[in-house]
């Protein structure tokens, strides 16, 4: 029998093409293309006065100028507003190029195409543009006093206004025997994938089609948003996402301007045109997220359990609001975490400021939720004088509780009901893992020793899976091979191992059998994309029941060729057999050739199968009414609801008592993210996520100054911490699998990241004795906080 | 991010760079390393016609140990004199601050020299120039002149070198023995630019101090030498509070607040970094 591959630690199959110098990135294609460089807008906020492209169009090797002007129909239309929502009041999109008027530094206003892109760079730094500023409105306080607009028709500067609520905040507020009140906010920070974005796009004049390449999370939507602003037919038009140096999230926004632009252009002119997004465009014309100011008003008994929620917050959605408001309403509702407050009001507005536009990152409104919710806990532990960790264990959902409905409506429009989960239980292992009973301890000996040490805890659930579906199309070919196929796009994850694992568990094949390809619309035309941790969740399940499709087809087969029943059959390593009777056996190879009638003696396969070839009945066609030809199957999976994940950090941090410099020395994870396809690539993303965490609570933020200039659009200046800033990870997990789909998984992909700024800002917190209410927080910060502290102290001594 | 439209030179003598300088006037710029000079033209922020790659010229990439000096040739790379043990020897200061220049990667083609002829205020390397008193080798048109490092540093990224001049060697200066020295930065990462930086050196006799002096990384306008000898001269080393040095230290810097920390900030973390170089000097 084979080994099970399901719960393995497989090696990652893809590794070694990959860090051997194989891997096929967006750039590393189309090197006879006409490349593309864009005049960017230099203002946060200004009207397009003219613009002069005699002198540009002067530099030997440029192709072709493009300004807003010269683009026809559709694709001079703005942007299309992917998710709209009734709260969205005032929705805005973008134009490919800007028209008339610019919103943000970084705007794309010309395109050139040329030879290469040194030429293309020179000629862009060659165009005029006369502006007329307008003010901007950068920073959500500016934003709030609506001064000035962004958007004339978005009053106040509010694109989406939102209230959601559950029980009688106001009564039990009033009723409750303590309050407190807490202000809070979060910076912004970005999705900084290695490689950013890039569109490279091959007309075929003789075929009239298009063949697109986009460093893309959705190749499916790109496809079709593209077909729709060219008005290509569908069937004209493939996407295919190569290799890709990382998403998280940025490139699940679509279509961006460059990849309607590219392949328009590549039209137009017929010649393939390609476009490489470099670091300083990533910063300032992908998107952003985080930025948030929360007020949260709490009211609870004695025991600290929370009786009323009542959150108010303004989320920063930059310029144009194109992915609608999914992260504000995941904020608003996955703050709620593994707890179960009596009542819970939150009221948001989605602001726009004249900065770059705000989409889901990693984690995707959580952190932040998340922020509000733990920050929240451990004020209402220091007003009892109760540990913090039972302050949360007494404010949990209980296993028995579940599925626990919160009656809210969640990102997808359905429900907000968590399916499984034991929080108990996570957090006694939490507990354990970090020694919380003896940090005390701890500390006494650190404080002996001059040294200043606080212990920081954070709780989260994420709602992971998000439908609608994904599917999955298993192909045996005749010497076995097992290709899988399925729509959403890989950007490191590993799908290339969990998928064949679950195939080659499901269809009795080994490993080395299956290779799975990953957004390629040739191959998987339904799809919808790899965000909302959903991968493992949505393809995982997908590929399983096409590939229990596919093994029943294959008994089918080889029960009439074996003359026995197919529930007397078994598969194991490629091979079928009579349960009990292994030598009556038949390959899967020659079950696919068997498949199929038309049946050439190409192979060894076709030539073995032919001894089965048999008799036949003359009064029936080669292909029964409900078969198809080929070993090949394909299903979906669509599931009810989202599946909820969950876990729970905790972090030591030691302060410096004179520079107030922050080092982490240890950081927990408790993960439970259901039944684990590969514990190793699990691992990988709770590091991957706790790393990206950790640059968002003390390193990370973008730096507008008032103007709307983002001062550190660099990595010089925009600091992602190394190896060198990230604590090694200890991780343990809890497996409380999902009822909600066949295998029993839970998303895994954001998880890392969520809770990582509230756990440092608890340890933090811990470690200096004063609230920290802003995050991220730097060692300068650090510092004037303690000097606040303590001349506030100082005033409070003196008084009489 | 590409660099605008220059001319290549690749020259193979010192002459033949010097002669190629002269011809294209202010035009022309030495390609060393290129760890700064590279990401400066990709982001147009300088456009210099003219590129003049020395990488080719033999002779410059040595580290010579006198009894007085170590001498860094213009294409020795941070690495190389890093893990020079001639040069740790002599002056164990330079090893020091170069573990907190950037990381291997880039000390791998980065150059001493060339950091210190692009006086970085924020480098590491500038600031150990003056503090070991450091002499530049300048050859120019007319051949080599000698400038001390106090009087090479002229300003933010300006030095006193001329156009058609290169920066062909800097003769770092020995301490005499008895001296400790510590190098400590605080950095937003490890390997970033500093928000405080200080290279120290205490040198003692007959169990007392008789020489002090820092100097310090991005918290003055142009590396300049500290001399603290007065302040603590003749104590014990073992029995010195450093406290004494605290109002010297902040008359001489002059730190600025940038996004990654306030002036007052990168005063009091200059503070505290100088007195633990200082104490970490003395157990050396």
């Amino acid at each position: 029998m084979s080994t099970r591959q399901f719960g393995a630690p497989v090696q990652r199959r893809e590794d070694p093409r990959l860090v051997t110098g194989n891997g096929r990135y967006l750039d590393d294609l189309g090197h006879t293309a006409y490349e593309c460089a864009f005049l960017r807008s230099p203002h946060a906020h200004a009207r397009i006065v003219d613009i002069d492209i005699a002198d540009a169009f002067e530099v030997d090797g440029v192709v072709a100028i493009y300004l807003h002007e010269d683009l026809p129909g559709a694709v001079g239309e703005p942007l299309p507003l992917l998710i709209p929502h009734p709260a969205l009041i005032a929705p805005r999109t973008g134009y490919c190029l800007a028209k008339d008027e610019v919103n943000h530094v970084g705007e794309a206003v010309v395109m050139v195409v040329a030879r290469d892109r040194y030429v293309a760079e020179d000629a862009v730094a060659r165009i005029q543009v006369e502006w007329s500023p307008l003010p901007a409105v950068v920073g959500l306080e500016r934003a709030r006093e609506a001064a000035h607009l962004v958007h004339e028709e978005a009053a106040g500067n509010i694109s989406a206004h939102l209230l959601q609520s559950v029980g009688d905040v106001d009564a039990a507020l009033a009723s409750a025997p303590h309050r407190l009140t807490l202000d809070l906010s979060i910076e912004r920070s970005a999705c900084m994938p290695m490689e950013g974005k890039g569109v490279y796009a091959r007309w075929d004049a003789q075929d009239e089609k298009l063949r697109i390449y986009s460093s893309t999370q959705t190749s499916t939507g790109v496809r079709a948003a593209v077909a729709a602003k060219l008005g290509l037919p569908l069937a004209k038009v493939e996407c295919i996402a190569p290799d890709i140096g990382g998403g998280f999230g940025a490139k699940i926004m679509h279509p961006w301007p460059e990849e309607v632009l590219i392949p328009w252009a590549a039209r137009l002119l017929g010649h393939d045109v390609k476009w490489t997004e470099d670091r300083r465009e990533h910063f300032i014309s992908s998107s952003h997220e985080r930025g948030q100011l929360q007020q949260v008003e709490v009211g609870f008994d004695d025991e600290g359990r929370i009786l009323a929620l009542d959150v108010k917050f303004w989320h920063d959605n930059g310029s144009y609001t194109p992915y609608g408001i999914i992260v504000p309403i995941i904020t608003s509702t996955q703050l709620l975490g593994p707890y179960k407050p009596r009542s819970y009001r939150v009221e948001f507005w989605s602001m726009y400021t004249n900065t770059v536009l705000v989409t889901p990152y990693r984690g995707a409104g959580r952190p932040q939720g998340c922020f509000a919710m733990e920050r929240t806990m451990d004020a209402i532990a220091a007003q009892l004088g109760i540990d913090r960790a039972e302050v949360r264990s007494r404010n949990f959902i209980l296993p028995q509780e579940m599925p626990y409905d919160h009656g809210l409506m969640f990102q997808d429009g359905r429900p907000l009901k968590y399916d499984s989960g034991d929080f108990p239980a996570s957090l006694a292992k939490l507990k354990a893992l970090v020694g919380w009973d003896d940090f005390a301890a701890y500390r006494e000996q650190a404080a002996a020793e001059g040294r200043r040490v606080g212990l920081g805890i954070g709780c989260y659930v994420e709602g992971t899976g998000v439908g609608p579906y994904e599917g999955g199309h298993i192909q045996v070919e005749t010497n076995g091979r097992v290709n899988v196929a399925t729509g959403l796009t890989t950007q490191g994850q590993g799908h290339q191992t969990i998928l064949a694992q679950i195939v080659a568990d499901e269809l009795g094949v080994p490993l080395d059998d299956v290779h799975v390809t990953t957004g390629d619309t040739r191959r998987m035309a339904y799809a919808v994309g790899t965000f909302a941790s959903r991968g493992a969740v949505m393809s995982g399940n997908a590929v399983a029941l096409a590939a229990r499709v596919v093994r029943a087809k294959a008994l089918r087969i080889a029960a009439e060729a074996l003359e026995v029943s197919a529930d007397d059959l078994d598969i194991a390593d490629g091979i079928i057999s009579v349960k009990g009777a292994p030598d009556t056996r038949i390959a899967l190879s020659t079950v696919a050739v068997l498949s199929n009638p038309l049946r050439y003696a190409f192979d060894e396969s076709a030539k073995a199968a032919t001894q089965f070839a048999g008799t036949f009945d003359p009064d029936k066609p080669p292909i029964a009414d409900d078969e198809e030809p080929g070993l090949e199957g394909q299903d979906f999976y669509s599931p009810t609801q989202a599946t909820f994940a969950n876990g729970m950090h905790a972090a030591i941090v030691e302060t410096d008592p004179v520079t107030a410099e922050i080092t982490i020395l240890r950081y927990c994870v408790i993960h439970d993210c259901g039944m684990m396809v590969n514990p190793m690539i699990v691992e990988g993303q709770v590091h991957g996520g706790v790393a990206q965490g950790v640059g968002g609570a003390l390193y990370e933020r973008m730096f507008y100054d008032e103007s709307g200039q983002l001062m550190n659009a660099s990595f010089m200046d925009f600091l992602i911490p190394y190896a060198s800033e990230v604590p090694h990870v200890e991780t343990d997990h809890l497996e409380t699998p999902s009822p909600l789909n066949p295998l029993g998984i839970k998303g895994a992909g954001e998880a890392g990241t969520i809770p990582v700024t509230a756990v440092i800002a608890s340890a933090i917190e811990d470690a200096e004795g004063f609230p920290i209410r802003s995050m991220p927080i730097n060692p300068s910060e650090l510092w004037a906080l303690r000097r606040e502290h303590s001349q506030a102290s100082a005033t409070k001594e003196s008084a009489p | 991010m590409k660099p605008g439209p220059f001319v290549y030179h690749r020259p193979l003598s010192v002459q033949e760079a010097l002669s190629v300088l002269t011809d294209v006037g202010h035009e022309g710029k030495i390609l060393a390393g290129g760890q700064s000079l590279i990401p400066i033209l990709n982001m147009r922020l300088a456009s210099p016609s003219h590129l003049v790659d020395i990488n080719r010229v033999p002779g410059l990439d040595e580290v010579t140990v006198s009894s007085e000096a170590v001498r860094v040739g213009a294409l020795v790379r941070h690495r190389q004199l890093e893990r020079d043990t001639g040069a740790y020897a002599a002056n164990p200061l330079l090893r020091q601050a170069l573990h907190c220049v950037a990381h291997p990667a880039i000390r791998n083609r980065g150059t001493t020299v060339g950091s210190i002829a692009h006086a970085d205020a924020a480098g590491e390397m500038p600031s150990v120039a003056v503090l070991t008193e450091a002499v530049m080798e300048i050859r120019g048109p007319s051949g080599v002149r000698e400038v001390a490092a106090d009087d090479f540093f002229e300003g933010a990224l300006e030095t006193c070198l001329d156009h058609d001049e290169i920066l062909e060697a800097v003769r770092f200066g020995r301490f005499p023995e008895g001296t400790g020295t510590a190098f400590l930065e605080s950095a937003r990462r490890h390997g970033d630019y500093a928000l405080a930086g200080v290279a120290a050196a205490v040198t003692v006799t007959d169990g007392t101090i008789v020489s002090a002096r820092a100097s310090f990384v991005s918290v003055t306008e142009v590396p300049t030498r500290l001399d603290l000898t007065e302040a603590v001269a003749g104590q014990e080393p073992g029995a010195v509070d450093w406290s004494v040095i605290d109002d010297l230290v902040q008359e001489h810097i002059s730190p600025e607040a940038d996004i990654h920390a306030t002036a007052d900030y990168r005063r009091v973390l200059a503070g505290e970094l100088t007195r633990r170089a200082l104490a970490q000097a003395v157990t050396r």
